[in-house]
């Protein structure tokens, strides 16, 4: 997987909608590079215009300012036509699936195909291959209305890989479905990208979707990004105050901690399925107080923090101290008061 | 009951009326849905030039649609003798009936496409589909159950419209209402006449509300 080349980058993008009664910022000084073969996730509350910032992606919508280079071509210098075939290289799929309701499944996955003018049996044959990759084979014949939603969005992205793009964009694709049904359509999602090395940029405003798939994202917030990086880095270490709000969603981090001694464990992947806790109140034999906790297991490493009280005695505290930070944890006395 | 007379009359005027009607609402069609279809296409279009002929296309449309039918009979005479050499008789009406109707078939279009879903439009946009395509591949069978309820009631107000067409020598039952319910009071034909317009209705309505069903594929 070649991770240094960027198959998406944006530059000084501005989008500003223009209506009668005024006009509306979308998006300002977007400057972000997507590297091919990543899982790329883009997370912001709604309205914060991460929508927008997918249709710059595919020139869906054009950008008041700024360009974005597909593939090293610039969008913004190309005639409608060459804008056109740029598209079939960049699939798309969207919250409410936007199969055509008067196709079957097979001739839905066959319509990008028809667009770019394939030979008929040709297009046929490629489509249900697609199908058995997307686990619908026996549904070929069934129309949307016949579909569950998850088997919708399956259709939609047999659909969107038709034209073997390079890049696929999910703009809230698993908004619409259940937690069960999200699973499994972010799991076909990770397969795609392993088997094909495809590209994928995730638009989302729930945390899960990101911790289950992404590797980097950018945290999107009142028209502009506020922090782009790796998943782990962002989530142990938010600097935002989206972000945050975003890496514990439970509420605000207690800034101000009523007790004695306290200290704020940091779980940055290294010990998983050990139970840290439980072990230091034994060795230590000295007994602690979660005051705050936010973990959560991802990939089968435990990521968060923890807001713990020490014991009144220094020394039992010390010893706490030393024996977290002897498992490899990262612990930081946190200010106390009253 | 009627002397063979009265009945092959009244066979003949049936026959005109569909005749009127059904030729009508077909030439209606030919110019009403690409008049549609450019309606729905120049809405809200970036380009100005493009939003100007939408404007026009409108007023247009509704001019023509604002036009009592009768009137319109009348005022279009020359341009019916122009086309067909006279303004008596059923295929003289269906001049006026394709002017009148086609600006109706055209809205009952327009309202059709504009129920397609954005966002099936957009996908198709995304996979690089040029206007055309999106026109003939998605909106067109995207619409199709919806288009073909507007051409029911299309065909059953066009045969509205030919019975009015009586009133100054068009032909068909409307004709026969006329000159002899109205004109020589004789109820008994002009209930008959009636009454196989109510049917024709009710038959083309039918017909196409099951077309509508049979080929609409969301359930």
């Amino acid at each position: 997987m070649n991770q240094n080349r960027p198959i998406i980058s944006i530059r000084g993008l501005e989008k500003i909608f223009y209506s009668k009664t005024g006009q509306v910022k979308a998006l300002e000084d977007i400057n972000l590079d997507i590297y091919e073969g990543e899982i790329f996730g883009i997370i912001g509350l709604s309205g914060a215009g991460k929508s927008t910032l997918v249709r710059c992606m595919n020139f869906l919508e054009r950008p008041t300012k700024g360009t974005v280079f597909f593939d090293g071509k610039d969008l913004s210098k190309l005639s409608k036509k060459d804008l056109r075939i740029a598209r079939q290289s960049i699939g798309m799929i969207f919250q409410h699936f936007n199969l055509l309701m008067q196709r079957n499944s097979i001739d839905n996955i066959c319509f990008p195909l028809e667009i770019v003018g394939m030979d008929k049996n040709e297009a046929q044959k490629r489509a249900y291959e697609l199908l058995e990759l997307v686990g619908l084979s026996d549904k070929a014949k069934a129309y949307p209305a016949q579909l569950s939603g998850g088997q919708k969005q399956r259709v939609a992205i047999a659909r969107a890989l038709a034209t073997k793009p390079k890049v696929l964009l999910c703009d809230e694709a698993t908004s619409a479905l259940d937690p069960a049904t999200t699973h499994s359509i972010l799991g076909l999602l990770k397969q795609i990208n392993k088997e094909f090395g495809l590209t994928i940029v995730i638009i989302t405003h729930e945390m899960s979707v990101i911790e289950e798939i992404c590797q980097r994202i950018a945290i999107i917030d009142n028209s502009r990004i506020v922090e782009v990086g790796n998943v782990i880095d962002i989530f142990t270490n938010p600097k935002s105050e989206i972000a945050k709000s975003f890496a514990s969603p439970g509420g605000d981090r207690p800034d101000r901690v009523i007790g004695n001694r306290c200290c704020q464990i940091i779980f940055d992947g290294n010990s998983s399925y050990e139970p840290i806790l439980a072990k230091t109140v034994l060795e230590c034999k000295a007994p602690v107080n979660i005051l705050f906790a936010d973990t959560r297991n991802i990939d089968g490493k435990a990521f968060g923090q923890m807001i713990i009280q020490l014991p009144e005695d220094e020394n039992l505290s010390d010893r706490v101290v030393a024996y977290l930070r002897a498992q490899g944890l990262i612990v930081k006395e946190v200010e106390s008061s009253v | 009951m009627f002397s063979s007379v009265v009945t092959k009359m009244i066979g003949f005027g049936l026959l005109e009326t569909l005749y009127m009607t059904l030729v009508s609402t077909a030439l209606a069609y030919v110019i009403g849905l690409p008049l549609g279809v450019a309606l729905v296409v120049s809405d809200g279009s970036q380009n100005s030039f493009v939003r100007g002929i939408n404007t026009v296309l409108g007023i247009v449309v509704n001019l023509l649609r604002s036009i009592p039918f009768l009137i319109l009979l009348v005022t279009v005479i020359p341009v019916t003798r122009f086309i067909v050499g006279t303004s008596i008789g059923s295929t003289a009406t269906i001049v006026p009936l394709v002017i009148a109707s086609a600006p109706f078939v055209a809205r009952l279009v327009e309202s059709s496409l504009k129920e397609v879903d954005k966002g099936v439009i957009e996908a198709a946009q995304c996979m690089g589909a040029s206007m055309t395509q999106i026109i003939y591949k998605v909106m067109l069978p995207e619409a199709k159950p919806s288009l073909i309820v507007g051409s029911a009631i299309a065909v059953t107000t066009i045969l509205s419209y030919s019975a009015l067409a009586g009133f100054v020598g068009g032909g068909g039952l409307g004709d026969i209402a006329v000159r002899y319910g109205y004109y020589r009071y004789q109820e008994d034909i002009m209930l008959i006449t009636v009454a196989l317009l109510v049917i024709i209705v009710q038959i083309l309505q039918e017909i196409g509300m099951r077309l509508a069903k049979i080929s609409d594929k969301r359930i």
